[in-house]
């Protein structure tokens, strides 16, 4: 669906992260969890941006995103009126577990806030980010989740460290039937080994330079363990783990 | 009431408006988006004999105003074409126009015969993708090349034969001609332009290819000026490309002497690119009192 949307409010969040809620009508009513939209930033750039949808109610949908180049600068920089909004995009999360952990680094957090209001089950977080100031949606997630763990790499907030510690430390303890992480590749490669290490099901949302958005370019496509080319917009961007690393 | 109905080599289009190779796959993904009657018709993804991966990611680069791709014709190949999505475009008015690229002589001209026996309305042989070593570029960018894959394709295709010429020659009028000599019935133009972007932190090309093909508004003014001048030499009809989002893109590209009007990046940033144009086209044609379509073809008045 494409749509222009109100946007409701706008806020900063750090530096140079950013929310946003949309009245998205219809296309917030479709969305799913790691599912995103594509978003028209401005005349001056060409091709939409894609953005996954942080959390959604009754229509409502947020978008948190970071400023780095021309496309979210301008959206930054938005403060009211519309977006031209195509989506929801995509294959979202499988939401099936009893006992589901959430693992996030940076600006892959803001996806897995509207996956840890939607899991069957309990949901547990472990966020990770690089300092203090770039901590966003901590109360958000204690909202909804049964635990939340922080980490920063500087120590600055939460434990010091990446993920992956308490990860494991989660893991070792036993009790989870799957994990739904978003963040940087480095990140998601190494939670993907832990998952295989203590063979429980991993999803990982994954990021590509996309044209259209809808699965008709092929301009996202990534080669999958076996060999096959599947399309991040279309196919993802959520992909089992085993799938693609 | 203006008419928007073209007669291009023989095969009636409803209207101008055409959806170019690579932007549009099979016409799946975008029928949730807009009713496919609303075309002229679909250049489909560019199709080679055996099944192609592609090129590594990332393929796609923004530019100013347009963008680098360098997909490298990834697709399921001719016979899985043929059976899995051709009967789902047979379900619309719109003309199925299968392009194809070979390494090859012998593969056009494998690939010419089974799809002009499936049933497809034109065949455009692409001689032009920048995208793949051994491509059909190598054909696009000689006289002879261009000759020799195009009196091939003709020997057994049954359906018009279309030739899809590549910006990325030194003198592309005399290309034109040479597929037309050889029984090209029409000419599609232009492909993407070879380009390239660098990452400034990494001093990396962003394509994984290195180089990419460059569409989009950019690109513009090239395709009008390289249609220009082929419709000048040719009397074969064209399918004008290349930067088209609005219907006075379409009409400034139909005025430079193309036939029919084909739509690719715009899609990407507006799913109904295509009916714009389309309803901006028609606009122009009724505020103008101009009959029909074909009465704006070729008709720039060039300066002395
Ligand atoms: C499925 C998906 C979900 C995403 N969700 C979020 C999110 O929730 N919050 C957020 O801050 N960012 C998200 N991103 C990344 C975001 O799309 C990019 O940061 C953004 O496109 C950068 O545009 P720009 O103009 O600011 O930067 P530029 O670097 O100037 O962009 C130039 C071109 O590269 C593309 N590009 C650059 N970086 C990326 C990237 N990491 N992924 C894909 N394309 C890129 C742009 O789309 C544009 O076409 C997501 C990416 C994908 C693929
Ligand atoms: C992502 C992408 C894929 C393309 N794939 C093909 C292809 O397979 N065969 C082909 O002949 N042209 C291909 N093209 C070129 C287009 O058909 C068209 O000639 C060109 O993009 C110029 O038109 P535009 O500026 O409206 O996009 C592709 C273009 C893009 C952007
Ligand atoms: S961006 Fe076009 S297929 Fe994914």
């Amino acid at each position: 669906m494409q749509r222009q949307c109100d946007i409701i409010t706008a806020q900063q969040l750090t530096d140079h992260i950013h929310a946003i809620t949309l009245d998205a009508g219809d296309i917030g009513l479709a969305a799913r969890p790691g599912q995103f939209v594509h978003v028209k930033c401005g005349d001056g750039v060409l091709l939409r941006r894609p953005i996954s949808i942080c959390d959604c109610r009754e229509g409502y949908l947020k978008i948190v995103f970071e400023a780095r180049g021309p496309g979210t600068q301008w959206l930054g920089e938005k403060k009211s009126g519309e977006l031209d909004i195509l989506g929801p995009l995509g294959r979202g999360f499988d939401l099936a577990g009893r006992n589901v952990l959430l693992v996030g680094g940076g600006i892959g957090v803001p996806p897995l806030l509207y996956a840890a209001r939607e899991v069957i089950g309990i949901a547990t977080a472990i966020l990770g980010f690089r300092s203090a100031d770039h901590v966003i949606l901590q109360s958000h997630f204690r909202e909804i989740c049964k635990r939340v763990t922080i980490t920063t790499d500087d120590g600055s907030f939460g434990e010091q460290g990446f993920v992956t510690g308490p990860l494991e430390h989660h893991l070792k303890q036993g009790g989870y039937d799957s994990i739904l992480a978003c963040g940087p590749t480095p990140m998601l490669q190494a939670v993907a080994a832990l998952a295989d290490t203590y063979n429980i099901h991993c999803q990982v949302s994954l990021e590509e330079r996309m044209a259209c958005g809808v699965g008709a370019c092929l301009g996202c496509a990534i080669e999958t363990n076996d060999g096959q080319m599947l399309r991040v917009c279309k196919d993802g961007p959520v992909f089992s783990a085993t799938e693609v690393f | 009431m203006a008419n928007l109905r073209v007669n291009f080599a023989g095969v009636a289009f409803e209207t101008p408006v055409v959806m170019a190779s690579g932007t549009f796959g099979f016409g799946r993904e975008y029928s949730e988006y807009l009713d496919l009657n609303e075309l002229g018709g679909i250049c489909v993804k560019g199709l080679t004999l055996r099944p192609r991966a592609g090129n590594p990611p990332p393929r796609i680069a923004e530019t100013p105003m347009g963008m680098l791709n360098s997909v490298g014709l990834q697709n399921p190949g001719v016979d899985a074409f043929i059976r899995d999505e051709l009967p789902f475009l047979r379900q619309y008015r719109m003309k199925v126009i299968a392009n194809l690229s070979g390494n090859t002589v012998e593969e056009y001209v494998a690939m010419a015969e089974k799809l002009s026996d499936a049933g497809v309305d034109i065949l455009e042989v692409n001689i032009s993708c920048p995208n793949v070593k051994a491509g059909g570029l190598a054909f696009g960018t000689t006289t002879e090349g261009a000759r020799d894959v195009t009196a091939a394709v003709k020997t057994v295709s049954r359906v018009p034969v279309m030739v899809k010429l590549s910006p990325n020659v030194t003198d592309i009028v005399t290309i034109a001609k040479a597929a037309q000599d050889a029984g090209a019935e029409a000419l599609s133009l232009i492909n993407t332009l070879l380009g390239m972007r660098i990452d400034t932190r990494t001093r990396r090309p962003i394509l994984a290819n290195n180089f990419g093909g460059l569409s989009g508004p950019a690109v513009l003014p090239v395709a009008l000026r390289m249609v220009c001048q082929v419709a000048r030499a040719v009397d074969i009809p064209i399918l004008g490309m290349g930067g088209i989002s609005t219907g006075d893109d379409a009409v400034e590209m139909l005025l430079a002497g193309a036939d029919l009007i084909g739509v690719g990046t715009a899609c990407f940033v507006d799913p109904l690119a295509p009916l714009h144009i389309k309803n901006q086209l028609w606009a122009y044609l009724a505020r103008h009192g101009i009959a029909a379509v074909s009465d704006l073809t070729g008709r720039v008045e060039l300066h002395a």
